[in-house]
C-alpha cells in the first residue's frame, strides 16, 4: 500500500486527487473528488471529537482547499506545474514581454480608465468580455506549451496572463467603484 | 449501572447518545433558540409560549437583571440601563457607531471595543450578549431537560474577525460550548435547501435588524458551497426606523428630544414601519414629556421615498457578490429572503426587479436562521442519522492583510476564499540580535491600512538572535471553520517556534475574559464547580464513545502494542469519569487524546484514500 498521508499529499496536489500531472484537467472530476474528500476531512465531520482530531481535520481541510484552488484555476495550475518542474517564472525580475502585447495592453488600460471616469458600465462590461476572450485563447497556447515541455515559452505566457488577470481585476474594481 | 444494554437495531443503544445541541440566532432585534426533535427542527418557546426573545437587557438600579420582554417594557422608562440592539456594538469602537448622538447610553471613552456605563457597572457588549445567550441556554436546558453538549451560534456573514470573536467570547461567558459560528445566510440556505431539496445556484438576501448580508451558494448533492458573500454589517431595519424617526422630527418640527422621548419616537417609528407591511398608511401619534403632541400619517409612498437610498445600498454588495461568484442575476435559480426587514414591500420589489424573479418567501424570515443552525448543531454534535448528511463549505467575507512599510496593506488571504484556509509568509529581522517583531493584521478590501479595520497586533517573541536579515521567520495565518484567524510563527533555519502574543484592537484579551468568567461564577445561582465537573464528564464520555466507535471500525490500523496502550488510556478515563475529580478527568482525557493521535491520523489517511478508490470503482463500473 502506498503511503498516503498529509505530508505526502503536500508534496504534489495532483496525487491528492489522483489526477495526471498536466495542464489539461477534467474539471468536473476534480470538483467531484474535492467534494468527496472534503466530506471526509472537513472539521464539521469531526466537531464532536477530541481537540486533536479537530485540529487534524482543520489541517487536512485547509490543505484540500489549497490544493483544489491551485488546480482549479488554470493560471495557478500552470504556475504550479512550472514550480514542480523546477522552473522559476521570475515574476519579479523578468518583466520582458513582446512589444505588441504591451501596446495592446496599454491601449486597453487607457480604455478602462476612460470608461471608469465616464462611469460607463456597458463599456466596462464590453472590455471585460473582450479581455476574457483573449485570455481564453492564451490559455490554449499555455496548455500546448506545457504539454510540449516548452517551459520558457510557458513562463512567458504565464507572465502575460498574470498581467492580463490584473487588468481583469482592475476592470472588476472599476465596475464596483461605478456601482457605489 | 446496567451491565448489559439491549436495543433493537436502528435504535440508539443508550438514551444519552442523543446529544442535546441547539442553534442560536443571536439577532440585533430578537434572538431565538432551536433544536432538532424527532428529526424535525423546532424553535423552543419560553414558558409563556413565545418563540422570540427580544435582544434587550436591563441592568436596573436595584440590581435586578431583566432580559427580553421584561426588559423591553422598560426601554423608554429606563433607556440608559436598558440596552437594545447591542449586536451593533460587538467588536466595534466608538467611532464605528452610527447615530451615536441619538443613543441614550453612557459610553466610556477609550480605545478598543465600546463599553457602556450602567446602574450595575461598566458592561462590554460581550457581557450584554452573554446575558441574552444565557437566557436562551436556560430556556433550552429547561425545555430539553438536560445540559447542552453544544451550540451553533449564527453571525452575519459579513461580520469581521473582531465581531466573530466577540460573539464567541459572549457564548463562552454564557457557559455555552460553541460547536461552530455559522453565517446567518448559510444557516438559512441549509433550512431552505433541505426543506425543498433545492439544487442549483441560490442567493440569500438577509436584511436583519442591524446587518445586511448577501450570499451566493451552489447547492448540489448534499453540498452547500458558498461561492461569495457580501454585505454591510451596519445596515438593517434599525436604519429604516431611523429614517422615519428623522422624518417625524422634521415634520413635527420638534425641539431637541430627551432620551425618553427619543426612545418613544424610535418605538413609534418601528411600529409604523411594521404597519406599512400590510397597510397603505400608518398613523404616528405620541405625547412627549415636553407636552408636545405628534400626530402624523406616514404613507407607503413617503416611506419608500425616504428609505430609497437604504434599499439601494443593499444592491451594491449584491452586485459585487454576484460578480465575485462570476455570475449574472439570471443565473440565480432562486432568491431566499431572510430577516424581518425583508417584509418591507419596497425591499421585496427592489430585489425582485434586480433578479428578475419573485423572491422566495415560503419560510418564516424570523425563524429560518435559527432552524438552519439547529440542524447544523445536530449534525456537528454527532447525532446524524444515516443518509441525513451534508457538507457545508463557507468562505471568509473580507480579505485579510498585514501592514507593510508606508501604511500599505499586503493581502494575505483574499475575500471569498473557502475556509479553513492558511497562508504562510516569510519575514526577516532588520537588526542584529533582534528577538521580537510585531505584525499588524487588518481586514478589508482597500490598499491603505487606514481604510481597513485593524484586527490585532501579533507580537512574535523568542526569535533566536541572529545577524540582521539572517533569520527566516515563517508566519502562518490560519483561518478556521468559524472564520477566525490565528497566527503561528517559526524560525526556519533553527526550527524554533516563536511565541505569538495577540493584542486585539477591538476584542477582549484572554485576561479580561477570564476575569469576566470568574465574576460570572461568583454571581451565578448555579454551582459553578458542579457545572464544570458535569461539563468535563460529558466531554469525557463523548471522547470515550468516539474512541470506542473508532476501534470498532478500524482496529486493524493499530499494532497489538499500540492497541494495548489505547485500551489502557481508555480504561483509565472510564474509571475516573464516574468520580468527581475534575483534574483527573482532564488528565486522563489528555492522555487518551495523545494516545490516539496517531490512530486518528491513520484513520483520516485511510478515509481520504477510500474517496479516491471509490471514484475509481465507479469508473470501472461505468466502463
Amino acid at each position: 500500500m502506498t503511503i498516503f498521508d498529509l505530508e505526502t499529499v503536500r508534496q504534489d496536489h495532483f496525487t491528492l486527487f489522483g489526477l495526471p500531472r498536466q495542464q489539461g484537467l477534467d474539471a468536473e472530476r476534480l470538483e467531484v473528488l474535492y467534494r468527496d474528500i472534503q466530506a471526509r476531512v472537513h472539521p464539521d465531520k469531526h466537531a464532536h471529537l477530541a481537540d486533536s482530531d479537530k485540529r487534524m481535520a482543520m489541517q487536512w481541510a485547509t490543505h484540500v482547499n489549497e490544493a483544489y484552488q491551485t488546480l482549479k484555476d488554470p493560471l495557478k495550475r500552470a504556475r504550479y506545474l512550472l514550480h514542480l518542474a523546477g522552473h522559476d517564472v521570475k515574476l519579479e525580475s523578468n518583466t520582458a514581454m513582446p512589444t505588441e502585447f504591451l501596446i495592446a495592453q496599454m491601449e486597453l488600460r487607457e480604455s478602462v480608465a476612460e470608461a471608469k471616469a465616464a462611469a460607463d458600465v456597458d463599456l466596462l462590461d464590453d472590455l471585460l468580455r473582450r479581455l476574457r476572450k483573449e485570455v481564453r485563447a492564451e490559455f490554449d497556447h499555455l496548455r500546448e506549451a506545457l504539454d510540449a515541455k516548452q517551459l520558457d515559452r510557458a513562463g512567458t505566457l504565464v507572465r502575460q496572463l498574470m498581467f492580463q488577470e490584473k487588468l481583469l481585476q482592475e476592470i472588476d474594481d472599476a465596475l464596483a467603484c461605478v456601482d457605489n | 449501572m446496567a451491565l448489559l444494554q439491549l436495543s433493537e437495531p436502528g435504535e440508539s443503544a443508550a438514551p444519552h447518545e442523543h446529544r442535546l445541541a441547539v442553534g442560536i440566532d443571536l439577532g440585533t432585534t430578537n434572538s431565538l433558540v432551536a433544536t432538532v426533535r424527532s428529526g424535525m427542527s423546532v424553535v423552543l418557546h419560553d414558558d409563556q409560549g413565545r418563540p422570540l426573545l427580544p435582544s434587550i437587557v436591563r441592568y436596573a438600579a436595584d440590581g435586578t437583571r431583566e432580559v427580553g420582554y421584561e426588559a423591553q417594557v422598560h426601554q423608554s422608562l429606563d433607556p440608559r440601563n436598558t440596552i437594545v440592539s447591542v449586536k451593533r456594538f460587538m467588536g466595534r469602537g466608538l467611532k464605528d457607531i452610527a447615530h451615536i448622538e441619538t443613543l441614550p447610553y453612557d459610553f466610556i471613552e477609550g480605545e478598543g471595543m465600546v463599553k457602556l456605563k450602567t446602574a450595575q457597572g461598566v458592561k462590554s457588549p460581550v457581557e450584554v450578549s452573554a446575558d441574552i445567550l444565557r437566557a436562551l441556554r436556560e430556556r433550552a436546558e429547561a425545555s430539553l431537560g438536560g445540559q447542552l453538549t453544544g451550540a451553533v451560534i449564527t453571525v452575519p456573514a459579513y461580520f469581521d474577525d473582531a465581531q466573530r470573536q466577540a460573539t464567541k467570547d459572549a457564548a463562552r461567558l454564557a457557559g455555552l460550548n460553541v460547536l461552530r459560528l455559522l453565517n446567518e445566510p448559510t444557516a438559512a440556505a441549509i433550512a431552505y435547501g433541505l426543506d425543498n431539496g433545492a439544487e442549483g445556484v441560490y442567493a440569500v438576501y438577509d436584511l436583519g435588524g442591524g446587518t445586511f448580508d448577501i450570499s451566493i451558494l451552489k447547492l448540489s448533492k448534499g453540498v452547500f458551497q458558498v461561492l461569495s458573500t457580501g454585505g454591510d454589517s451596519a445596515l438593517g431595519g434599525d436604519d429604516f426606523d431611523h429614517r422615519i424617526f428623522c422624518w417625524v422630527i422634521e415634520q413635527a418640527k420638534l425641539s431637541p428630544l430627551s432620551h425618553h422621548d427619543a426612545r418613544l419616537l424610535q418605538m413609534r417609528a418601528r411600529e409604523a414601519k411594521e404597519f406599512l407591511t400590510l397597510n397603505a398608511e400608518a398613523p404616528i401619534t405620541a405625547k412627549l414629556s415636553t407636552g408636545e403632541f405628534v400626530d402624523l400619517k406616514l404613507t407607503t409612498e413617503i416611506f419608500k421615498d425616504i428609505s430609497k437610498t437604504l434599499v439601494q445600498k443593499t444592491l451594491g454588495p449584491t452586485r459585487k457578490a454576484l460578480r465575485d461568484a462570476g455570475l449574472t442575476p439570471d443565473e440565480v435559480k432562486g432568491v431566499v429572503m431572510v430577516g424581518g426587514a425583508t417584509r418591507m414591500p419596497q425591499v421585496q420589489q427592489a430585489v425582485g426587479e434586480y433578479f428578475g424573479q419573485e423572491p422566495l418567501n415560503n419560510l418564516d424570515p424570523d425563524k429560518v436562521v435559527a432552524l438552519g443552525a439547529a440542524t447544523q448543531a445536530n449534525l456537528l454534535a454527532g447525532n446524524r442519522a444515516a443518509g441525513d448528511d451534508w457538507l457545508l463549505l463557507d468562505v471568509i467575507p473580507l480579505s485579510l492583510g498585514i501592514e507593510t512599510m508606508g501604511g500599505l496593506v499586503e493581502k494575505i488571504i483574499p475575500r471569498n476564499s473557502t475556509i479553513p484556509i492558511a497562508r504562510a509568509q516569510e519575514f526577516t529581522t532588520f537588526k542584529d540580535g533582534q528577538v521580537a517583531m510585531a505584525l499588524q493584521v487588518v481586514q478589508g478590501e482597500r490598499e491603505l491600512v487606514s481604510d481597513c479595520r485593524s484586527l490585532a497586533r501579533f507580537e512574535l517573541r523568542g526569535i533566536p538572535p541572529m545577524v540582521a536579515g539572517a533569520a527566516r521567520i515563517r508566519v502562518t495565518f490560519q483561518v478556521d471553520a468559524d472564520g477566525l484567524l490565528s497566527v503561528t510563527a517559526r524560525e526556519q533555519t533553527t526550527g524554533h517556534e516563536a511565541r505569538v502574543e495577540v493584542k486585539p484592537s477591538y476584542g477582549l484579551s484572554d485576561d479580561e475574559i477570564t476575569s469576566m468568567l470568574k465574576d460570572g461564577y461568583n454571581h451565578a445561582s448555579d454551582d459553578a464547580f458542579r457545572r464544570a465537573l458535569r461539563e468535563a464528564q460529558v466531554e469525557a464520555q463523548r471522547l470515550v464513545e468516539a474512541v470506542q466507535s473508532a476501534l470498532k471500525e478500524d482496529a486493524h490500523l493499530l499494532s497489538t502494542l499500540e492497541r494495548a496502550h489505547v485500551d489502557s488510556c481508555l480504561a483509565k478515563l472510564q474509571t475516573v469519569l464516574i468520580g468527581d475529580d475534575r483534574r483527573a478527568i482532564d488528565m486522563a482525557m489528555d492522555a487518551l487524546s495523545k494516545g490516539t493521535a496517531e490512530f486518528a491520523a491513520r484513520r483520516m489517511n485511510q478515509s481520504v484514500q477510500r474517496a479516491l478508490a471509490g471514484k475509481k470503482m465507479e469508473e470501472m463500473e461505468n466502463l
